[in-house]
């Protein structure tokens, strides 16, 4: 029978939460690296006991942990992230130019085919990649110089790139995306990039449908139709259906269309969640009800689904990172809050509960499907 | 011998106990020291001192015989009695945050 892996990344520490076909009772493995900030665990598609995972404080920097048994034991690798030749400035929250400043690994990608290979978004918003299994980082640095490099500004979170996704038709297509600048694409296995924003609309820069300057939280994509995306905006919920060179709103019948997660059904490439969070500056549910909603139709229409969620006086967020799927037969959903809890629904969330509530406040949440 | 205090974190991923041991070979500066220490635990380079600039790590503080050393420059001789091992040299993770 399979089972499941849950990869959490919290605030003080990372978890790993296993279970089950049946997804009913869970081990609860962990803190480790407690104290420090974990930002993302994720696992290798090619070899799934191979994990990556990002570990900062703003006291002692950034560490890369590599585990090779699934997350029983870890060893500290590569933490040298340096920008490619002189890294010049982006903009400031005040308008200044910013010299570009390495904070930390926002979001770890490990290739679909090779254990050793991943990707990493990091703070100061930039692209590194490691092919030894994360001993050594290079940036790809034809992100940052693209023409509009210079104008990037962070969002209230800082700059960061947190969202990497690769094709897994055509492994050479990569989306990233940053706060506050947006979308980008490489078709050349991450050389070269252009902005790919084109219907964007965000009434909280000067020019609504600039180039860039948006504050894209979030993207998904179903591995099945990899032209399609899905995005959470500061404001709005988009869609693409080719390859990111358009997008149209699909916010519809939401009580707020802001957030910050947003995946994809694991089977139905039209079956998206996302979490609705009050702005601007609440950041927690409307009226206090965590409600996951779900689209069957790609957008536009969507259900609020409360089975098992606290329906009064929850105010807390869910994170961008903080929400994943696995690939059983029946999808199993999960997601992490900023109080600690970690739901699950093994019903494609019909019905939800929590596998633990009192972790640290969780940062990322990964899931590994396992035969 | 120089005698090293970590803070907690840092003994965690060196695998140490409170105190280590570090010999330097040539003038006993505070580089020196560190640049001997991350040799002997080459999981704190950049723990410390960023890895890239090798600029102490603003939440990083060094003491040693009650005085704060965090700002002597790098390349400045360490005192006497942490050179002899009759006082340790303390690297603190200071105070911050709530």
């Amino acid at each position: 029978m399979s089972s499941v892996r849950v990869l959490v990344g919290t605030r003080k520490g990372a978890f790993v939460l296993t279970s089950d076909g049946k997804r009913e009772a869970w081990a609860i493995n962990g803190p480790f690296f407690g104290g420090w900030e974990i930002y993302h665990v994720k696992g290798s598609p090619a070899d799934p006991d191979r994990l990556y995972a990002s570990q900062s404080t703003g006291w002692f920097g950034q560490l890369i942990q590599r585990s090779d048994d699934g997350g029983k034991t870890w060893e500290p690798v590569g933490n040298q992230f340096q920008y490619e030749g002189v890294p010049g400035t982006h903009q400031w929250y005040d308008g200044t130019p910013h010299p570009w400043e390495f904070a930390r690994v926002w979001h770890l990608e490990p290739s679909l085919r090779d254990p050793d290979t991943v990707l990493a978004g990091v703070e100061d918003a930039g692209l590194f990649r490691s092919t030894d299994g994360g001993k050594s980082w290079q940036e790809l640095a034809g992100l940052r110089r693209q023409d509009s490099g210079s104008s990037w500004q962070p969002g209230a979170g800082g700059m960061c790139l947190h969202t990497i996704i690769v094709d897994p038709s055509e492994p050479d297509r990569v989306f990233v995306a940053i706060s506050a600048a947006g979308v980008f694409r490489s078709d050349d296995g991450g050389e070269t990039w252009r902005p790919k924003n084109r219907g964007l609309r965000s009434g909280s820069i000067p020019d609504e449908d600039a180039e860039v300057g948006h504050c894209v939280h979030h993207l998904a994509m179903h591995p099945s139709r990899p032209n399609v995306l899905y995005m959470q905006k500061h404001w709005d919920i988009m869609r693409t259906d080719n390859n990111a060179e358009s997008w149209q709103e699909v916010s519809g019948n939401l009580p707020t269309d802001f957030g910050f997660a947003i995946d994809v059904h694991a089977h139905e490439p039209e079956t998206i969640y996302v979490v609705p969070i009050k702005s601007d500056s609440e950041h927690f549910p409307p009226d206090g009800k965590l409600r996951v909603y779900r689209s069957r139709t790609g957008g536009n229409e969507w259900e609020p689904l409360t089975d098992g969620l606290p329906q009064k006086n929850c105010y807390v967020n869910v994170l961008r990172d903080a929400m994943a799927m696995d690939s059983m037969d029946e999808c199993g959903v999960y997601f992490g809050t900023t109080g600690g809890q970690v739901y699950a629904s093994a019903n494609a969330g019909d019905s939800w509960a929590p596998i633990v509530r009192d972790l640290p406040a969780v940062l990322s949440v990964e899931v590994q499907t396992l035969p | 011998m120089i005698r090293v205090v970590l803070p907690a974190h840092l003994r965690t991923l060196a695998n140490t106990g409170l105190e280590v041991e570090i010999e330097i070979s040539g003038v006993p500066t505070q580089r020196a020291l560190l640049d001997a220490l991350e040799a002997r635990y080459p999981v704190l380079r950049g723990t410390i001192r960023d890895p890239v600039t090798q600029n102490r790590r603003p939440f990083v503080r060094f003491f040693a015989c009650e005085e704060d050393l965090s700002h002597e420059a790098s390349d400045t001789a360490l005192p006497e009695s942490v050179v002899t091992g009759a006082e340790p040299f303390f690297v603190i993770g200071a105070m911050a945050g709530g």
